[in-house]
């Protein structure tokens, strides 16, 4: 059996047994919904309609609502599509490599962070999807059939193609993964169900699992087959997210560190995004035992990690494009730094740079409210470091009679409310119905590494 | 009612008892039905003389199957039915092709592999579980033992499983 030493310190504190973890977490299904979180689902909801009038707009009129000009012909839409698919690496990363790592700190957070991968990454497809202008047909310009039945087919040389492919895998495999996991789970709730209803959902949910032997032993191999599938293909979306940039000849894109960098940014930007979760929703299900102060200190520490690569690679761009000797890169770094949009590279290094070294000191890292507001300082950066890569390098064109600026519509913001919606409502719905910690993971560690009563 | 097959249920609270139990139960000579648990019990399977899963060997034939579709569509699809000039590079750019056939292979190794797990431990939606206690998806692992496999008698098996620490000791008939 497993031995581990009693200084260390327990993952799951309170003294909790087995079935205190089934009822913390499934009373939160079965109980009627708070206000708090009515309210929570009302704004979400509120965001999500105000939004869905700006796809109307967008999508009955074209994407011409849209602040794109001939010069700056990919703006938020990309920005933001970056930014949720990023956002959705740590939910991987979380379950799939720390699994492979054996890191146990995982259990109490994988769940939710799964959710949140899968959430994000259907708001990141939102954005291409809509950008095609006719989202209805796209299935025909996106997927290897013949064009438009003719006889021509998809170019499988382009980076948007394989993103196509890239971000479906990704989908399809993450939530195969998340809701493996949930089975065992859902069947705890089938068999607490008071009522027919729920029983019958939760029932059909569940897969009408028992948690024989034999099943378990099938189970953990396919969790552990799954995790080794999952790390290389995480790494291969946003690699190929980079792609996108990357194999363009536009100064500022064409740069070989891009994977590399996107990957640590994406998990960067994830696991802050993890935290303004958890942190809330620790608080509102009082579930301080299961997701303690450790956790969030881990979790920051690989934000210290990963801001500090990103860091490295922003300076590293800088010099190299010095050291190329190529003036036309030369200036696109330039311009990023001081030219009309400087405030957003500012922006950029401030929150990402700076804000995540404030976790070298302990005191800071273990602080929920330093923490909850430095994750979303880094979110609001991640955001500008697209935005600054995509819209100034292309702001400033091979012909100077071309140079632009990008100036957001209403629609441009409108539709990235909707992915806000979108998000939060499928947050909230999930946190409600769904049991947000994983209890059979957690119930298999309490022994050796809870806290002992 | 008609006569079902009768089980006796051994009920176990902890992990490391019931690892010991089953060591006991099996040495005394009574065969275990199946034991379930509320969570995956670290080196059960070897303790009940279960082989190894053999998932991982068929997520790999997927895998292969899934690189080898992707290899042929793009291959059959821009070198042999269409070939065109893009960018200057040849018909068929095998650089080009690896992040699809990567994605393509994780992709089918992932839903081959799942879609077997779900088969053969016959899991699905509709599926009517046999619940031997409802208590076995909260706290508690349970021994089931099916009477009419087993030579012994009832109440010897009975006595067995209550030497071996079970908390309960209970009857359990499905049609």
């Amino acid at each position: 059996m497993h031995a581990e030493s009693e200084v260390r310190i327990p993952l799951i504190t309170g003294g909790k047994t087995n079935h205190d973890v089934t009822e913390d977490i499934c009373s939160r299904v079965e109980q009627k919904p708070t206000k708090l979180w009515m309210v929570a689902m009302a704004i979400s909801l509120a965001l999500l309609s105000v939004g869905l009038y700006a796809v109307y707009l967008l999508l009955w009129n074209g994407v011409g609502m849209w602040g794109l000009n001939k010069t700056v012909g990919w703006a938020w839409d990309i920005t933001n599509f970056v930014w949720w698919v990023g956002i959705g690496h740590a939910g991987t990363l979380i379950s799939a490599i720390l699994l492979l790592f054996r890191q146990r700190w995982r259990m109490s957070i994988n769940r939710a962070a799964e959710a949140m991968t899968i959430f994000a990454v259907i708001c990141a497809a939102l954005f291409p999807i809509l950008h095609t202008g006719r989202p209805w047909l796209a299935f025909y310009w996106m997927f290897p059939l013949p064009n438009t039945f003719g006889s021509l087919w998809v170019n499988f040389n382009s980076p948007l193609l394989w993103d196509v492919f890239a971000i479906s895998t990704y989908f399809s495999v993450s939530l195969v993964f998340w809701y493996i996991g949930l089975i065992p789970d859902f069947a705890s709730i089938r068999d607490r169900a008071t009522n027919k209803v729920s029983k019958s959902i939760y029932g059909a949910l569940s897969f009408g699992w028992v948690g024989g032997a034999k099943t378990w032993s099938h189970y953990e191999t396919v969790a552990l087959v799954l995790a080794g599938l999952a790390t290389p293909l995480v790494l291969s979306v946003h690699t190929i997210v980079s792609f996108d940039f990357a194999t363009s000849v536009i100064p500022g894109w064409h740069t070989t560190i891009f994977p590399p960098y996107f990957v640590a940014g994406a998990i960067f930007s994830g696991f802050a995004m993890v935290l303004t979760l958890l942190l809330v929703t620790r608080k509102v299900y009082k579930l301080e035992d299961y997701i303690t102060i450790q956790h969030i200190e881990m979790m920051n520490i690989i934000i210290i990690v990963t801001g500090s690569i990103v860091g490295v690679a922003y300076i590293t761009e800088f010099f190299i494009a010095w050291y190329s000797g190529v003036e036309a890169e030369q200036y696109a770094f330039i311009n990023r730094a001081t030219g009309p949009y400087w405030w957003a590279y500012a922006s950029m290094m401030t929150c990402n740079v700076i804000s995540p070294q404030l976790f070298w000191s302990k005191k800071i890292r273990t602080n929920l409210a330093a923490t909850f507001v430095i994750s979303i300082i880094v979110n609001i950066g991640m955001w500008f470091e697209r935005f600054v890569i995509i819209v100034t390098s292309l702001h400033r064109d091979f012909l100077p009679s071309s140079w632009a600026m990008f100036y957001p519509t209403m629609v441009d913001i409108g539709v990235y409310v909707f992915s806000f919606g979108l998000f939060f409502t499928a947050f909230f719905l999930f946190a409600k119905f769904f049991p947000v910690i994983n209890m059979a993971e957690v119930k298999s560690i309490l022994k050796a590494t809870g806290q002992k009563k | 009612m008609s006569v079902g097959t009768k089980y006796v249920l051994g009920v176990y609270e902890d992990e490391d008892v019931l690892m010991d139990a089953i060591k006991e139960v099996r040495g005394s000579g009574v065969k275990i039905e199946e034991v379930y648990s509320p969570f995956p019990v670290h080196g059960i399977e070897d303790a009940l003389g279960y082989k190894r899963s053999w998932l991982s060997v068929a997520a790999f034939m997927f895998g292969i199957t899934g690189t080898a579709l992707a290899l042929t569509m793009q291959i059959g699809m821009m070198g042999v039915d269409w070939p065109m000039i893009i960018g200057g590079k040849d018909f068929v750019p095998l650089p080009a092709f690896i992040p699809v056939t990567f994605e393509m292979t994780v992709l089918l190794a992932a839903f081959g592999m799942v879609g077997t797990f779900f088969g053969i431990s016959n899991l699905k939606p509709w599926g009517k579980p046999r619940i031997y206690d409802i208590r076995i998806t909260d706290d508690k692992h349970v021994m089931a033992i099916d009477l009419d496999k087993n030579e012994k008698k009832e109440a010897e098996i009975k006595k067995v499983l209550e030497g071996s620490g079970a908390s309960e000791v209970n009857n359990k008939t499905f049609e």
